[in-house]
């Protein structure tokens, strides 16, 4: 039994890190946020489930994808897939040249849903393909480079051209993808109203949720040997090739798994949004998600979590006020940090943290002995 | 594609030539060696000595000729799977995980679990437990288990990553200059510990230090060139008047 605990909470200390991060998303949020706020912060925990991969994939495992948005963009456009074709029922769409087919269809004078959209009719379908989809995808993209050993600097580039190639396409075939705009006008899910408070309130549970396993299942693969040998592959690759693995192999495994929590993300992004759209797939948003965990620390699961927040709660205070100066400010917070904190948050709590708690245990104990100090002057007091 | 025929050897060098843009840093190269047997290359810089280690686990992929293995062709084999056929290799500076413990460095070392699924599922039991103590005591470590790689002296780190070696139980060990940076005590506990590894197996060295090969060579073999310039005992070689030329002649 405590070896099944270790394996999925790591030592005390990451289990209450653990506990810390689920009562503030599961508790203090929902309780302190208005519905409005809280699925805003449901949103921007999608953002988390990507730089969580990105923890397992660059912090651990060295390969620095600046591609997750593809994944994550894969993710909510199935789920927005099957949404779009339950909105477009003929009902819905009596007004339309051809009814039953999605809006945008209909305006780029398509006549028949297209073939690849056809499963997206069925829920389960979906579910299967926001899971199976981009883990396919990342290990075309994986094999192709980790196995003819392409890694490090080209490897960033070339998911970040994937991404501009992918954005590229959907934006082209505006009349099967929805274009620029997106996919939008999500309004039910098997008939259930998504747009209202209680499902986003729901949705924001779930989401919760499935965080939570993903950070747990997470931390599994990180406490097995597999997880020792991502950091010795970071460390020295050959050494582990000529240990008798085969390092590929390991990659390829890692860049799926993070491929399918970050499309994971996507789809619970779209549910709780309502919409999809390219701006979420290309270079932008893949390097915003690589700032989440760089500054939350890309050795911390859970630290990734609260980057992502802190970066998000910035952008949407600042944006606010001063929308040019944002993403020089974001620009700089990430120099920043890879410069003089390459561990990011998790890291200078690692550093300071426990000077943090040394400081209050030192003003406690002061208080409690100024007070036995004031109490033994006032006995003398009372004495004399 | 070869052929070499079938022989009592642990390994069978035959005909081995590797070429770099035309230049031949290994050429025609046949070598022998039998099982538990201790055997020394020697040669000047650029004699291709670390090449011949690198083509026989794969590092580099030879022009022609062939590598056998107990009888196993090598030289169509990637990496790791001449490290699965049993051939164990420790490179010149030493190679070993800086930021894991000695403990967590023999683990990864451990013949099980080198499968994506197999390493997710792998468990430290006790079986494993007492192997990476048993090595680590061979070793000298065994008081450092729990010590961070990349604090262990420059001797210490050798001798790691020949315990990651070990562990696997390679039927053929090579050995790229074992004591480089050694203290004179550590290299007589490096001599006797390859004395005893090479029983029930078979250990290729290279080394630079005379006296060392002295006191662990069972048999020689002066690489110049690519070529090998004289093969033997010991003392036989240290008189074969073309090493001297070689060694000193410059």
């Amino acid at each position: 039994m405590s070896f099944v605990y270790e394996k999925l909470f790591g030592d005390k200390k990451g289990l209450i890190g653990f506990c810390i991060l689920a009562a503030l998303i599961l508790v203090v949020f929902p309780v302190m946020l208005d519905s409005f706020r809280l699925n805003l912060v449901g949103k921007y925990l999608t953002y988390a489930f990507a730089a969580v991969s990105l923890v397992l994939l660059w912090g651990y495992g060295g390969t620095l994808s600046l591609g997750q948005g593809i994944f994550f963009g894969i993710g909510g456009y199935a789920m927005a897939m099957f949404l779009k074709l339950e909105a477009s029922s003929p009902e819905n769409t009596a007004i339309q040249s051809t009814p039953g087919i999605p809006d945008f269809m209909d305006w780029n004078q398509i006549t028949e849903l297209p073939l690849f959209w056809m499963p997206f009719h069925s829920f389960s379908f979906t579910l299967f393909a926001v899971l199976v989809v981009p883990t396919i995808f990342a290990y075309i993209i994986g094999a192709a480079m980790f196995k003819r050993r392409v890694g490090g600097v080209y490897f960033a580039i070339i998911t970040q051209v994937v991404s501009v190639i992918l954005t590229v396409l959907i934006v082209g075939q505006q009349g099967l993808t929805g274009g620029i705009n997106g996919i939008t006008d999500l309004r039910t899910l098997n008939g259930w109203d998504i747009t209202s408070d209680s499902a986003k309130t729901l949705f924001y549970f779930i989401n919760c949720f499935l965080l939570l396993a993903v950070i747990i299942a997470s931390r599994f693969i990180l406490t097995s040997k597999f997880g020792r040998i991502l950091l010795a592959m970071r460390d020295k690759e050959d050494r582990v090739r000529f240990s008798g693995y085969d390092v590929a192999n390991f990659k390829i495994f890692i860049f799926c798994f993070a491929a399918m929590i970050s499309a994971i993300g996507g789809a619970m992004f779209t549910l709780q949004v309502g919409f999809m759209s390219p701006s979420f797939v290309g270079i932008v948003p893949s390097i915003e998600m690589v700032i989440f965990a760089a500054i939350g620390g890309r050795m911390s699961l859970i630290g990734a979590v609260y980057g992502t927040l802190l970066i998000n709660f910035g952008k949407t205070a600042f944006s606010e006020s001063f929308p040019e100066l944002w993403l020089f400010l974001m620009g700089g917070l990430f120099i920043a940090v890879v410069m003089f904190f390459p561990n990011g948050l998790a890291g200078l709590w690692e550093d300071y943290g426990h000077h943090l708690t040394k400081r209050l245990d030192f003003i406690k104990n002061l208080f409690s002995k100024s007070k036995s100090a004031a109490d033994a002057i006032e006995l003398k007091g009372s004495k004399s | 594609m070869n052929m070499s025929t079938n022989t009592d050897f642990t390994l069978a060098i035959e005909d081995l030539t590797v070429s770099f843009d035309g230049f031949k840093a290994v050429d025609n190269l046949n070598f022998y060696l039998d099982r538990n047997e201790l055997h020394v290359v020697i040669g000047p810089n650029g004699a291709g000595k670390t090449t011949v280690l690198d083509l026989i686990c794969g590092k580099t992929k030879s022009t022609s000729g062939s590598i056998k293995f107990l009888n196993k062709e090598l030289t169509n084999l990637s990496e790791h799977e001449i490290v699965l056929a049993g051939v164990g290799r420790k490179f010149q500076t030493p190679s070993i995980y800086e930021n894991l413990s000695v403990m967590e460095n023999l683990e990864i070392s451990y013949p099980k679990g080198r499968g994506v699924f197999g390493s997710l599922m792998f468990k430290h039991d006790a079986v494993v437990r007492d192997k990476i103590l048993e090595v680590a005591t061979q070793i000298m470590l065994e008081k450092a288990l729990h010590t961070e790689a990349g604090l262990l002296s420059h001797g210490q780190k050798q001798w790691l990553e020949i315990g990651m070696l070990l562990i696997q139980d390679p039927q053929l060990l090579m050995l790229d200059e074992p004591v480089a940076g050694m203290s004179v005590k550590e290299r007589e506990q490096t001599a006797e510990l390859l004395n005893k590894i090479s029983e029930g197996r078979s250990v290729l060295v290279i080394e630079h230090d005379m006296e060392f090969v002295a006191r662990i060579a069972h048999k020689v073999t002066v690489l110049h060139q690519g070529k090998i310039l004289a093969s033997g005992d010991m003392k036989d070689v240290q008189k074969d008047p073309k090493v001297i030329e070689v060694y000193l002649g410059h």
